[in-house]
């Protein structure tokens, strides 16, 4: 009964923000300085996968359909333990929200966040970026098996990034949550995993809204993706030897819409395949009080034959962030280390024993 | 004639009163203002850095050679003349001695050395750059060392939920001063490279007041009573990097403390 009635007001919800996407009637309040007010805490944990199921063929699902997908990916996350088992009382996804069932859902109906190409998957992989995933399987393969040594360990167990931050900006398995803060000149987007933290600095000739420039070229949840294009400030360019993780950002205001543009990855944390060369334009527009549309186009022509774009969604939530200190309590990593080297420890004695016998 | 000379006596005094007074009020009165953020409250938004010693030793401290042989003189430590008021830390006995042990010891136990992240106040005068995001509902305080973040909440305000390495701060407005009060801390931060620390009952209230276009006057009051028999306080300028294109950058030191933490576990080529 009460699922059922969850259930009904999923689909309401769902139908409804498919609604207020459309209208567009609501007005961006404004920061003191005249920006649109973007502030506050935010969540983009979805179900909705980046690239569309190989048995699915349409943009969109009916609002049923969202919710049965919806229910059976959560089963599935749900499902990485066994009920009753020893590891299902230590690692309750459920219990201690690591899965998203205890998540603000930035629910959408769409069938992947995929937009253009219109098949909802990635383009097609360049020759030259055939080469690049072979020689990083290589390099993988040097450093040995998973718990060789910390390096060999993936990025998010070793506490050096997560999917939260990007660019772009993925939900995270879970505490996909973000706090987002406006002074004049910048936009800070915390994320909580890892207390990452993006400031990105303002073209100040963007700072006040433009007059009678009308928006073009932009769809709401539906067609168009969203422009690639590149207006250079040269005050703001950062030198290419300038390499980091979360790259090098740059923001300007076009109407109600925030731009960032994000270039100079280091290339260690490939986003589905992505080199150092990727360019990452994200575009951020408040549709409701709770609602911001979050769009963003990959360009990387190591990787891809063409850019390719994703349409996702942040929805309001509530706050504080709490501090997410990953690596000083990383026993994790520690623990599985240690662990791999006495089981060789053990494996490498017990023939002896058996010899000795 | 008598008079006369009362008179004298009296208007040097009162001259002498007068540029006591001016001196008293240099000294006491920031004469600066800020200029105003949008909502009207000073503007402490920007890019801010201190110059000094503090992160060796908050206490006044001689010239050192390197803790690690081969870094040589570009390891050394710089001489510095404390910013603790008074001089020296009111530590308790037992205290005192732990202390010791974290100095003798330093490279094994400052959390710096591990890429933890910092605390406060040490996250201030580190040698690196912070940022300030100064919104009206929070104001972000952003440093570049370990990406270490601080959200001071200027309205909805709580106590700590839990101990964190940053603690919790809530702020408010006193005038020109932007006072930031932090509790909840876990004890594993320490105050310098030194071995000065704290427990868990630490309590900081930091005062940031524009004095001038380019400086803050920062103070911080610290009082433990477990590790320290009064409060104490520190003060120092903090400058802005007025360069056109300064910027928060990354410095993710995980990566490059994973072979000093994890690399005597990495897995030995089989004999």
């Amino acid at each position: 009964m009460i699922a059922r009635l969850i259930g009904t007001l999923v689909i309401a919800g769902i139908a409804s923000i498919a609604v207020s996407a459309q209208a567009p009637a609501y007005k961006t309040p404004r920061t003191p300085d005249g920006q649109p007010d973007l502030q506050g805490f935010w969540s983009n944990a979805t179900y909705t996968p980046l690239e569309r199921p190989d048995n699915v063929t349409k943009e969109f699902y009916t609002p049923e359909e969202a919710l049965a997908a919806e229910k059976a990916a959560a089963a599935r996350e749900n499902a990485q333990t066994d009920p009753g088992t020893v590891a299902d009382v230590h690692y309750d996804f459920t219990q201690f929200g690591l899965d998203r069932s205890q998540a603000t859902l930035a629910r959408s109906r769409r069938t992947s966040l995929i937009v253009d190409p219109k098949n909802g998957k990635l383009p097609p992989i360049t020759e030259e970026g055939k080469k690049i995933l072979a020689a990083r399987a290589e390099e993988a393969k040097k450093l040995g098996g998973r718990w060789d040594s910390a390096q060999s360990n993936q990025l998010d167990d070793r506490c050096i990034i997560m999917a939260g931050p990007g660019p772009p900006m993925m939900d995270a398995a879970y505490n996909s949550n973000y706090q987002i803060v406006q002074a004049p000149g910048y936009v800070m987007i915390l994320t909580e995993m890892i207390h990452d933290v993006r400031v990105i600095p303002l073209d100040p000739s963007t700072f006040r809204e433009p007059q009678g420039r009308p928006e073009q070229g932009r769809g709401t949840t539906g067609s168009g993706s969203p422009r690639a294009e590149s207006r250079s400030d040269g005050r703001l360019n950062a030198p290419t030897q300038v390499r980091q993780w979360m790259g090098v950002s740059r923001g300007r205001w076009e109407g109600d819409t925030l731009v960032i543009e994000t270039t100079n990855f280091n290339g260690k944390n490939p986003f589905r395949g992505s080199t150092e060369n990727m360019k990452v334009v994200e575009r951020l527009r408040r549709v409701s009080e709770d609602v911001i549309e979050y769009n963003f186009t990959v360009e990387d022509k190591s990787m891809w034959e063409r850019p390719w774009s994703a349409e996702a969604l942040m929805r309001k939530t509530n706050g504080p962030l709490f501090e997410h200190a990953c690596h000083e309590g990383n026993y994790g990593l520690y623990n599985t280390l240690v662990g791999a080297r006495l089981e060789e420890k053990h494996a490498a004695e017990a023939p002896t024993k058996k010899d000795s016998k | 004639m008598r008079n006369r000379f009362f008179i004298r006596v009296t208007l040097a005094a009162i001259t002498a009163c007068l540029a006591l007074a001016v001196a008293l009020v240099n000294a006491q009165a920031p004469a600066y203002r800020a200029p105003r953020a949008p909502d009207g409250k000073p503007n402490l938004s920007g890019i801010w850095q201190a110059i000094n010693t503090a992160n060796y030793d908050i206490e006044p401290h001689s010239a050192a050679p390197s803790p690690v042989l081969e870094l040589g003189a570009s390891g050394a430590i710089p001489a510095g003349l404390g910013v603790v008021e008074g001089g020296a830390l009111p530590y308790r006995p037992e205290a005192l001695t732990k202390r010791n042990e974290n100095r003798a010891n330093r490279l094994k136990l400052d959390p710096e050395v591990k890429c933890y992240l910092p605390g406060v106040p040490r996250a201030v005068y580190q040698s690196f750059p912070f940022q300030i995001i100064q919104s009206q509902k929070h104001i972000m305080m952003i440093h570049e060392y370990a990406g270490a973040v601080r959200t001071v909440y200027m309205a909805d305000q709580v106590e700590a939920p839990a101990d964190s390495w940053m603690g919790w701060s809530n702020g408010r407005w006193e005038g020109e001063t932007l006072v930031v009060d932090t509790k909840g801390f876990n004890d594993l931060s320490w105050f310098d490279r030194s071995g000065n620390f704290h427990s868990d009952a630490l309590h900081v209230v930091e005062r940031f007041t524009a004095r001038s276009a380019d400086t803050l006057n920062y103070e911080a009051t610290i009082e433990d009573p477990k590790v320290f028999t009064r409060p104490f306080k520190i003060t120092m300028p903090l400058y802005r990097r007025v360069e056109p294109n300064a910027q928060i950058l990354e410095f993710r030191c995980v990566e490059f403390v994973e072979d000093l933490l994890y690399g005597h576990l990495r897995k030995q080529p089989s004999q």
